[in-house]
C-alpha cells in the first residue's frame, strides 16, 4: 500500500506490538494473556508490515519460513510435555525450576516452554496463512 | 537370560536381521547371504530344543501383558502344530535366503529383498507362534503387507504391481473377516488365548453364534488358503520374484489359513457344518487348481495351481473328521512343504539358467544340468506319491482315510484321485520334461547352477527322502505332536513304507496309471482344458477388476455429486445441517428454551454496545459491496469483545478483538486473491433461501443458549480450578493455566490442528487454476480417455 503515513508510522507500531506480545505472552500465568493472544497480536504486526512494506520484506525479517516457525513451536511444545518422562510423571505435567538470576528469584517451567511453543505455532500459521494471501503474481 | 526372554528374542530375530540386511549387503554383495541365513537357523535351532519336550505331549507357553485392561497378551505357544510350522518357516526360510542370495545376485535392490524376505518370516513365525487371539491377528494382517511388498518387488512392472494390490485387497478383506471372527470367538468363549479355548469347544459350537464365527473365520483362512472361489490372487502372485513364489506360495503363507483351520479344530471342529463345508470348498478347490495348472506351460504357473489344489486337498482332509483324515493332512502338510518348495526353487534354477520357462520350449537339460534333474526329479517322485518319500506315505494315509465306504467319502475319494493323478502329471511335466527329450534353443546357453542356487532344492529333496526313510522318526517327532494338537486328544501316526496291501494301494496303483496316462496325452488335455476355459471365458480374476472398477467409478460418482467444488454448495449444505441439528431436536423432545425476562436496570452504556453490534449487523446486510459488510462484521464482533470485557472475561476479551481484526484483515485478503467482484451478485432468488437459511441457524443457536443458561449451573469445576491453579499450578490466572496446564493435551492437539490448517491453506493457495498440473483423480473413464 502506497501510504507514506502509513510506512513512515510502521516500523514504530511494528516494534512496539512485536514487543507487547512476548509480554503478554510471559505475563500469561498470571494475568491476561498467554500463547494465544500473544500470538495473535504478533500476527496483526506482520500483517501490518507487509501491508505497509510488501511481503518479502516480512519473509526477510522473519528469516525462516512461517511454518518452519509453526513446526518448531509444535515441536517445543510436544518436548515440553514429554520431558515429564523423564521424572515419572504423567505426560504433560507441569515441571517448575526457580534459578536465581541477578539476585532475582525467576520461576521457570515446562508450562512456559509450552506456552512458548503455542505462541510460535499461532505466529507461524497465520503468518504463513496471511502472507500466502497477500503475495500475488509472485514466484 | 531365562527361556522366555530367549523365545521373546528369537521370534523379534528376523526383524532385526531385516534391518541389518540392505546395510550388509551394500557391505557384502549376494554373499550376505550366508550371514543372513543365519538368522532362519538361530530360530530353527532354537524351536528344535523345544521338540523333546513337545515330542512328549508337554505344550510350551509364555509370553508377557500387553494390553492387560483388555486381557491381551503378548504370549505364544509352541505345541505340536505350531512346532512343526516353526521349524518348516524357519528352515525352509534359511535354505531361501540362500537361494534369494544366487537368485538376486546383483540386483541393485537385493539388500532391500532380503529385508522384506526376512520381515515375511517373522510375521509368519509370529501367526504360528500365537497363543493370543489379537496376536495373531496382527502378524497375519503383517504376513499380508509383506507379501505385498515381496509381490511386488519388481514395481516397475504393472503386471506386479497389479498382482501385489490383488493379493493384498483379497487377503486384507479375509483379514477382516479373521478379526471380526477372533473377536466374536473371543466374546463367545470369553478367553483371549487359543491356550484356554481348548475346554470350551462345547460351549463355542452350542452356541448361537457358531454359525456367525464359523465362516467368518473361514473367511479369513479361505481367503489367505487361496481356496475357491479366492484362489486368483495366488497365480497371479507368481509375479514375485521366484525365490518369494518358493517360500510364500508354497510353504508358508498360504498354510497359514490351513494352519487356523488346524489350530481351531478342537474348538469348530467336529460339527456338520465344518464337515460339509470344508470338504466342499476342498475338493472344489482341488479339482478346479489341478485342471487349471494343466492349461498352463510357464513351470511356476503350473505349480502355482498344484500349490491351490494342495490347499484344497488340505482343507479337505481338515474337515473330515473321520480316523487318518487328520493324520494324512499333517503327513501331507509337511511333504507339500518340502517338494513344492524344492521344485519351485528348481522352476527358477531354470529359468535363471535358461531364459525361459515356458515348457514347451524347454527340453534334453539333463546333460547340461544332471543335478538340477536329480533334485528335479527326487521332488516330483515325492509330489507323485512314489516310494520312498515322504510323499507316499501322506498319499498312503489320504485313502486309508477315505475308503472308510460311505456315499459321501466315496465322492470324495474320486475327486482325490483325480486331483492326485493330475498334480502327478504336472510334477513330472516341470521336473521330466525339461530335462528329457532334443535339447531346443534356449536365450541363455544352459548350464549347472551355482552352489547358492542348487543348496536349497538338494536340501529340500534330500529331506523329503529321509522323511520318507525315517518315518518312525518322522513320526514320533513331528506327526504325532501334530496330529495330536489338531485333534485335540493324543493320537499315534503309524504310516510306514512297508507295502501293505489293501485298497490304499490299490488307490495309489490307479492314481499314478491315470496320472502316467495323463502325462502322456498333456498336450491334448491342455487344448481341452483351454477351450473350455475360453468357452466360459469369464473368471474370478476378471471378475476382481470389474469389481475394483465399478468401486472406481462409484466413488467418482458419489465424489462428483457432493464434492462438487463449488463453495456455495458446501456453505449451504454446512448451515443446512447446522440449523436442522438446532431446531428439530428441541421441537421433536419439547426442549424449547422457556422466554427470556429482559432485565430493567441495564445501565445505558450496555445499551449502547449493543445498538452498535445491531448496527454494525444492519449494515452488513445492507452493505453495497463486500468489503463494507466485511468490515461491518468487524464492528459487531468488537461489540462482542467490549461485552467479554464488560463481564469479566478479559482473557476471551482480548482473543475476540484479535481475532476480530485478524478476521477481518484475513477476509479482506481473500477477497481480493480470489479476485472477486466487489458487490455480491447474488440474484434475489438465491439470496432469499440464503438468507432464511441464516436465520434460521442464528434463531437455532440463540435458543441453544439461552436453554443452555437457564439450566442450573455446576460449579464444581470452576470450584476446582479456582481453588488449585494457584495452588498446583503456580498460576494465578485460571484461563490460561487452563489452557496450558490442566488441559494442556487438549492445547496440543489444537496447535497441530492450527499448524495443520496451517499448511492446508499453504497448499491451496499455490494451487492455482491453470497452471497447476492436472491432479490424478483416479477417474477410470478419464484414464481410458487418456490412453
Amino acid at each position: 500500500m502506497n501510504s507514506l503515513i502509513l510506512r513512515a508510522a510502521t516500523p514504530f507500531i511494528v516494534a512496539v506490538m512485536v514487543l507487547f506480545s512476548v509480554f503478554v505472552l510471559l505475563r500469561g500465568h498470571n494475568e491476561p494473556g498467554g500463547g494465544f493472544i500473544g500470538g495473535l497480536i504478533a500476527v496483526a504486526a506482520l500483517s501490518i508490515y507487509g501491508i505497509a512494506f510488501g511481503v518479502e520484506t516480512v519473509r526477510r525479517a522473519i528469516v525462516f519460513h512461517p511454518l518452519a516457525i509453526a513446526g518448531a513451536g509444535l515441536l517445543l511444545s510436544t518436548l515440553s510435555g514429554l520431558l515429564s518422562m523423564f521424572f515419572h510423571v504423567p505426560f504433560m505435567s507441569g515441571l517448575w525450576v526457580y534459578p536465581v538470576i541477578l539476585g532475582q528469584e525467576v520461576p521457570l517451567s515446562s508450562v512456559m516452554s509450552f506456552d512458548v511453543g503455542v505462541y510460535l505455532v499461532v505466529v507461524g500459521a497465520v503468518t504463513s496463512i496471511a502472507l500466502s494471501l497477500e503475495e500475488r503474481g509472485e514466484e | 537370560m531365562n527361556v522366555v526372554d530367549l523365545t521373546f528374542l528369537v521370534l523379534c530375530l528376523p526383524f532385526l536381521g531385516a534391518v541389518v540386511a540392505p546395510w550388509l549387503t551394500r557391505l557384502l554383495g549376494h554373499n550376505a547371504a550366508w550371514l543372513l541365513a543365519l538368522v532362519p537357523v538361530a530360530v530353527f535351532a532354537h524351536f528344535a530344543g523345544c521338540s523333546d519336550a513337545v515330542s512328549r505331549g508337554e505344550v510350551i507357553t509364555g509370553g508377557y501383558a500387553w494390553v492387560p485392561s483388555l486381557d491381551v497378551g503378548f504370549s505364544w505357544l509352541i505345541d505340536g502344530l505350531s512346532l512343526t510350522f516353526l521349524l518348516l518357516i524357519s528352515g525352509i526360510g534359511a535354505l531361501i535366503v540362500l537361494y534369494a542370495g544366487g537368485y538376486l545376485k546383483g540386483h541393485p535392490h537385493q539388500g532391500r529383498f532380503f529385508s522384506f524376505l526376512l520381515l515375511f518370516m517373522g510375521s509368519m513365525l509370529g501367526v504360528v507362534a500365537s497363543d493370543s487371539l489379537l496376536m495373531l491377528f496382527v502378524f497375519w494382517e503383517l504376513t499380508s503387507i509383506t507379501s505385498f511388498l515381496l509381490i511386488g518387488f519388481d514395481h516397475t512392472r504393472e503386471a506386479a504391481r497389479r498382482a501385489a494390490f490383488q493379493a493384498l485387497v483379497v487377503t486384507g478383506a479375509g483379514g477382516l473377516f479373521l478379526l471380526a471372527g477372533l473377536l466374536l470367538l473371543w466374546s463367545v468363549s470369553g478367553v483371549s488365548a487359543f491356550s484356554a479355548l481348548g475346554p470350551l469347544g462345547s460351549v463355542v459350537r452350542e452356541s448361537p453364534l457358531y454359525l456367525a464365527v464359523l465362516i467368518l473365520v473361514l473367511g479369513g483362512a479361505f481367503t489367505k488358503s487361496a481356496q475357491f472361489p479366492f484362489h486368483f490372487w495366488l497365480p497371479n502372485a507368481m509375479e514375485a520374484p521366484t525365490p518369494v513364489s518358493a517360500y510364500l506360495h508354497s510353504a508358508t503363507m498360504v498354510k497359514a489359513g490351513v494352519y487356523l483351520l488346524m489350530r481351531l479344530n478342537p474348538v469348530l471342529g467336529g460339527t456338520i457344518e465344518w464337515q460339509v463345508i470344508l470338504p466342499v470348498f476342498g475338493a472344489a478347490t482341488l479339482v478346479i487348481g489341478a485342471l487349471l495348472a494343466m492349461r498352463q506351460t510357464d513351470l511356476k504357473l503350473m505349480l502355482a495351481y498344484t500349490t491351490m489344489s494342495s490347499l484344497g486337498l488340505l482343507v479337505l482332509l481338515t474337515g473330515l473328521g473321520l480316523p487318518h483324515a487328520i493324520e494324512a493332512a499333517v503327513l501331507y502338510l509337511v511333504a507339500h512343504s518340502l517338494f513344492k518348495g524344492a521344485l519351485f526353487m528348481v522352476a527358477g534354477i531354470i529359468d535363471h539358467e535358461t531364459g525361459t520357462r515356458d515348457v514347451t520350449r524347454l527340453g534334453g537339460l539333463r546333460g547340461a544340468m544332471p543335478l538340477t534333474f536329480a533334485i528335479a526329479l527326487a521332488a516330483a517322485l515325492s509330489m507323485g506319491g512314489i516310494l520312498p518319500f515322504i510323499g507316499f506315505l501322506a498319499k498312503e494315509e489320504i485313502y486309508e482315510a477315505l475308503t472308510a465306504g460311505t456315499v459321501w467319502t466315496t465322492i470324495l475319494v474320486a475327486l482325490v484321485i483325480i486331483g492326485n493323478a493330475l498334480m502327478f502329471a504336472i510334477a513330472f511335466a516341470v521336473a521330466l520334461k525339461p530335462f528329457i527329450g532334443k535339447k531346443t534353443e534356449t536365450p541363455l546357453h544352459a548350464h549347472e547352477a551355482p552352489l547358492l542356487l542348487w543348496l536349497g532344492p538338494a536340501v529340500l529333496a534330500l529331506t523329503g527322502l529321509a522323511a520318507g526313510v525315517f518315518a518312525g522318526a518322522l513320526h514320533a517327532l513331528v506327526s504325532a505332536p501334530m496330529a495330536s494338537a489338531i485333534a485335540g486328544e493324543a493320537r499315534a501316526v503309524t504310516m510306514s513304507l512297508a507295502i501293505h496291501i489293501g485298497l490304499p494301494l490299490a488307490l495309489s496303483v490307479l492314481t499314478i496309471v491315470l496320472g502316467i496316462a495323463v502325462y502322456l496325452r498333456m498336450a491334448q488335455v491342455r487344448a481341452a482344458v483351454a477351450s473350455v476355459l475360453a468357452a466360459i471365458g469369464w473368471g474370478p480374476d476378471r471378475g476382481f477388476d470389474q469389481a475394483i472398477r465399478g468401486l472406481v467409478r462409484l466413488s467418482v460418482a458419489v465424489t462428483r455429486r457432493l464434492q462438487n467444488g463449488r463453495l456455495d454448495t458446501y456453505m449451504t449444505a454446512t448451515f443446512v445441517l447446522l440449523a436442522v441439528v438446532l431446531l428439530v431436536p428441541p421441537f421433536l423432545f419439547g426442549e424449547l428454551a422457556s422466554a427470556p425476562v429482559f432485565p430493567d436496570d441495564v445501565p445505558l452504556h450496555e445499551l449502547a454496545i449493543m445498538a452498535i453490534a445491531v448496527v454494525g449487523l444492519v449494515t452488513v446486510v445492507l452493505a453495497k459491496d463486500r468489503l463494507t459488510a466485511i468490515v461491518s462484521l468487524g464492528i459487531q464482533g468488537f461489540s462482542v469483545a467490549v461485552i467479554f470485557l464488560l463481564y469479566g472475561a478479559p482473557d476471551l476479551s482480548f482473543t475476540q478483538f484479535m481475532i476480530e481484526t485478524l478476521a477481518v484483515v484475513i477476509l479482506a485478503l481473500v477477497m481480493t486473491r480470489l479476485r472477486l467482484s466487489v458487490s455480491d451478485g447474488r440474484p434475489f432468488r438465491q439470496t432469499l433461501p440464503d438468507a432464511a437459511i441464516g436465520m434460521a441457524c442464528g434463531l437455532g443457536l440463540t435458543l441453544f443458549l439461552l436453554k443452555v443458561t437457564q439450566g442450573p449451573f455446576d460449579t464444581a469445576l470452576t470450584d476446582f480450578f479456582n481453588q488449585y491453579s494457584k495452588t498446583i499450578a503456580h498460576g494465578a490466572n485460571v484461563v490460561n493455566v487452563i489452557i496450558v496446564d490442566f488441559r494442556g493435551t487438549d492445547t496440543l492437539g489444537e496447535i497441530a490442528v492450527v499448524m495443520i490448517a496451517g499448511l492446508a491453506v499453504l497448499s491451496l493457495v499455490r494451487l492455482r487454476a491453470g497452471s497447476a498440473r492436472r491432479i490424478a483423480d483416479n477417474d477410470p473413464a478419464a484414464e481410458e480417455a487418456s490412453r
